[in-house]
């Protein structure tokens, strides 16, 4: 691995988060740029506190949603009273009250696995991802905040002291060289099929 | 930003207290005022124009054979004429309705915040349970209109239908007579009234004592009150929906029609609750009432206006398929009419696909102006329902929707909220002991 692909973090443990959430404020209006938060549960305001901004799924969902209802109107319609048209319980060919139930169904469908599936494709959320984890115990009991030292026109003391001055517990550095990386699809699904599942729930050995 | 939203709200001070202003009255009685004028004007019409019912029932001698014959098995011609103040008591009744429901529904959402324990509601919580003030006024305001109407309203009260010697003799009608006769009809309808009203005291009363005493026991307290309740709300709001509205259409029933006026109802008042919390901050009030408890406000509406659909949709498609005469009438005397027909759709605009497409946002539920846009729309969405579910079945052809019943229903507003302003202003405007006010008023979603 060549040394400019290594990267070099700078990583600060909190218990509290409120700690947690003043901390980062704090970090952030004195210019640190922080890379990621790993929490063991949804902190409520991390997202303001992290400055991102509002999500798009949302219109993602809308658009998932009405391309339900477009696809299921047009495929009664198509059926009920084009392709082979029908009198069913003495109603006309295109009893439009029939279509609503089918539709609000297919509406909902769509932009539930629409939204799941942009969940995944936009997070990189694959089976055969190799993450990259920063602490473990961001699963167990700690708030986890990680910094790109790369990213940041701060000395690596700097920011140290300003994780210090925001109450966090412990901070240290951590580098990442030589990374496995993430297998190609390709390759992950020949794996699968001449070694079966070998890849499931890798153990990491980080602290 | 916590810290400043922190700040912020301990810079208000929590205790207010409403003041109904002469201007607040002043626009009260403006919608009075006009309410009264139209309310004049279309009685003077209806009284002087008799000659126009000679034109309405002729039109309807066109409006298809099917629908006239039909109508006949359930008009029973026993001799009443139609007479000009039926249309006034019928529009009298469809108000009572609609009022006494909103009024309920704001006892209903001050219940059920307790039985969840709901935080977020903690500052803007007197606001329903001042509705319930009204509910006096309403119960005066539905008992007289019965009186005065109730032969024109409900066929079934005429004695000659359940007599078998009786060339008006209906045996379907008859055969339904151990539930509606007026003594037990008039006996259910005051015990509903007094069981809301007296649920609505033990609240109010252990509300206002929280307030002098503090500590959490009122809070438990209430949380039983309440809790019994919506156990009682539940079902008598259901059998009030078949006394008061189904039994109108007497032949006709339908199994949801319980959940369907609950539901009408609910989001109605869930629309004037939240119009009444956009005014009073207008008017400088509820200064801690930010755009977050708008935004659960806002949800509110836009669920319950779904939850309306899905209720009216349900019932219609259901009669819709099955196609059995005796239950396709409701919807054929109200589509296939050309009085009542527009309004259908009218109803189905204003009551969801308005408020659905207009709520859809987050950033739409957090603005006022289109909250309160919506807001007005689902309320005469819903007032245009219960017309739907009233009229057809009383006025028949000769129903209408002029002067006269939008002058009432300004009426019927500007009472309701003159005695809601006058509540409000008896009591101070935030529960400043409130168990949950802090994590009402740190509410962020």
């Amino acid at each position: 691995m060549a040394m400019e692909k290594d990267k070099h973090y700078l990583i600060g443990v909190f218990s509290d988060h409120d700690d947690l959430l003043h901390g980062i404020e704090d970090m952030r209006d004195k210019g640190v740029k922080i890379h990621e938060v790993y929490s063991p549960y949804p902190v409520h305001g991390l997202e303001h506190a992290l400055g991102y901004k509002r999500s798009w799924m949302p219109k993602a969902a809308f658009g998932f949603g009405a391309l339900g209802t477009t696809l299921a109107i047009t495929m009664q319609v198509s059926m009920m009273a084009i392709d082979w048209p029908m009198i069913i319980g003495g109603k006309s060919y295109l009893a439009v009250p029939d279509f609503v139930p089918v539709s609000f169904e297919m509406t909902v469908l769509l932009a539930a696995f629409g939204m799941v599936g942009t969940f995944l494709v936009t997070r990189d959320l694959k089976p055969y991802k190799v993450p990259r984890i920063f602490d473990i115990r961001a699963t167990d009991d700690k708030h986890i905040v990680a910094v790109d030292l790369a990213a940041n026109k701060l000395s690596e003391e700097q920011i140290s002291s300003l994780f210090k001055e925001a109450h966090a517990e412990e901070v240290y550095r951590r580098d990442f060289a030589d990374e496995e990386k993430s297998p190609s699809f390709i390759s992950y699904m020949v794996d699968l099929f001449t070694n079966g599942v070998t890849r499931s729930s890798r153990i990491s050995t980080h602290r | 930003m916590i810290n400043a939203m922190k700040a912020e709200v301990h810079h208000h001070n929590i205790e207010e207290n409403f003041v109904f202003s002469d201007t607040a009255k002043k626009s009260i009685f403006t919608v009075l005022v006009i309410g009264i004028i139209m309310f004049v004007i279309g009685v003077s019409m209806l009284a002087l124009g008799g000659d126009s019912h000679a034109h309405d029932s002729h039109a309807l001698a066109n409006n298809g054979g099917d629908f006239i014959a039909v109508s006949e098995g359930n008009d029973h011609g026993h001799g009443h004429a139609y007479h000009w103040t039926n249309r006034l008591k019928v529009t009298f009744w469809h108000n009572s309705v609609f009022f006494i429901g909103l009024t309920i529904v704001g006892i209903f959402f001050t219940a059920i915040q307790y039985a969840a324990h709901a935080g977020w509601s903690a500052v803007l919580k007197r606001v329903p349970e001042a509705f319930g003030s009204f509910l006096p006024y309403a119960a005066v305001l539905l008992i007289a209109s019965f009186a005065w109407g109730y032969h024109e309203i409900f066929h079934w009260t005429d004695s000659s239908i359940m007599d078998p010697n009786s060339p008006n003799y209906d045996p379907i009608i008859a055969g339904k007579k151990g539930f509606l006769n007026l003594p037990f009809y008039v006996g259910r309808m005051i015990i509903f009234i007094a069981g809301w009203y007296g649920f609505y005291f033990f609240l109010r009363k252990n509300s206002l004592a929280e307030d002098l005493e503090g500590g959490t026991h009122r809070f438990w307290k209430m949380k039983v009150i309440a809790t019994l309740f919506i156990i009682f709300f539940a079902i008598t709001t259901s059998i009030a929906a078949w006394d008061w509205v189904m039994s109108i259409d007497t032949h006709w029933f339908s199994t949801m029609f319980g959940w369907y006026n609950f539901a009408s109802w609910f989001v109605a008042g869930l629309a004037t609750i939240t119009l009444a919390v956009l005014y009073l901050k207008d008017a400088g009030y509820l200064k801690a009432v930010n755009e977050n408890h708008l935004h659960d406000l806002g949800k509110f509406v836009f669920a319950f206006s779904v939850f309306w659909t899905y209720i009216w949709f349900s019932q219609f498609l259901l009669i819709y398929y099955a196609n059995i005469p005796e239950e396709t009438i409701y919807f054929v005397e109200r589509l296939r009419s050309d009085q009542y027909g527009k309004f259908i759709f009218i109803n189905l605009f204003l009551n969801f696909f308005f408020p659905f497409l207009a709520l859809m946002t987050r950033d739409a539920k957090r603005k006022a102006i289109i909250l309160k846009i919506v807001c007005y729309a689902v309320i005469i969405g819903h007032w245009l329902d219960f017309y739907l579910m009233i009229t057809p079945g009383t006025l028949k052809e000769h129903g209408g929707l002029g002067l006269l019943e939008i002058g009432l229903a300004l009426i019927y507003s500007g009472v309701f909220a003159f005695v809601i302003a006058q509540a409000l202003a008896k009591a101070p405007l935030i529960a400043k002991n409130h168990p949950m006010l802090q994590e009402s008023l740190h509410h962020h979603i």
